[in-house]
């Protein structure tokens, strides 16, 4: 399992080149990456994310566990970002591999949906000189229920 | 006990950590007795459906003992991903 909290930006083409190097018997390899997006008034000049230090790598940790648990994979990798950000810069990323697809898909959906409402980040734009935090969407906390 | 506050709920109190010496025997309980320091922690607490909390840096729940526990933090749903 890799487990990373950083403020400075990753390559995601360099991770996901050295998470396969790494692997053995590995047939799958499924990853996501959660990109800066521009508002619908496309006025976002900003990002920031705020996180909990003490406790953001932990949770992560025990997300990965779960899915290492509850999936047939042979690794885990979570990577997510706090502070300042641009737009079309990476924020997080997870990647699954599995002897096969069907549970590194499952498990990355259920990495990312546990992230959302389970790992303490939280979000802030700065739109035309303003800071505005990202309020949570019920969708994201009703997504777990499928889990 | 340290008192842990990010997001808004840092940016109504006004600062992102209280130490206190509490009572409280449960989450909830600790919020009434913060809510008795001043108005702005009224004004944070007033609605807690939009806050969620962590005791020793683990998810928790209003009614959740905080028998022996070092650090309580309150937030805002988590908007992470």
């Amino acid at each position: 399992m890799h487990v990373r909290v950083q403020e400075e930006p990753f390559d995601l083409g360099t991770e996901v080149d050295q998470f396969i190097r790494i692997q053995d018997n590995v047939g799958a390899v499924v990853t996501f990456s959660g990109v800066v997006r521009d508002t619908p008034a496309q006025d976002l000049d900003a990002m920031e994310i705020e996180h909990y230090p003490a406790m953001a790598q932990a949770a992560l940790e025990d997300i990965a566990t779960q899915a290492l648990n509850r999936w047939s994979l042979a690794d885990v990798i979570i990577i997510h970002r706090f502070g300042r950000l641009t737009l079309r810069e990476a924020i997080m990323m997870v990647g699954t591999a599995a002897p096969h697809r069907q549970d590194a898909f499952a498990a990355a959906a259920f990495l990312m949906d546990y992230l959302k409402s389970r790992a303490p980040f939280w979000k802030k734009e700065l739109r035309g000189g303003r800071w505005e935090w990202v309020s949570s969407r019920t969708e994201d906390a009703e997504a777990l229920a499928r889990w | 006990m340290q008192i842990l506050y990010f997001a808004w709920v840092r940016e109504r109190i006004g600062v992102p950590k209280d130490v206190l010496a509490t009572e409280a025997n449960t989450v909830s309980e600790l919020v009434e007795e913060l809510k008795g320091r001043a108005e702005r922690y009224q004004i944070a607490f007033s609605d807690m459906s939009s806050i969620r909390v962590a005791v020793d840096q683990e998810l928790a729940e209003l009614n959740t003992p905080l028998a022996g526990a070092q650090e309580v933090a309150f937030f805002p749903p988590m908007t992470g991903g």
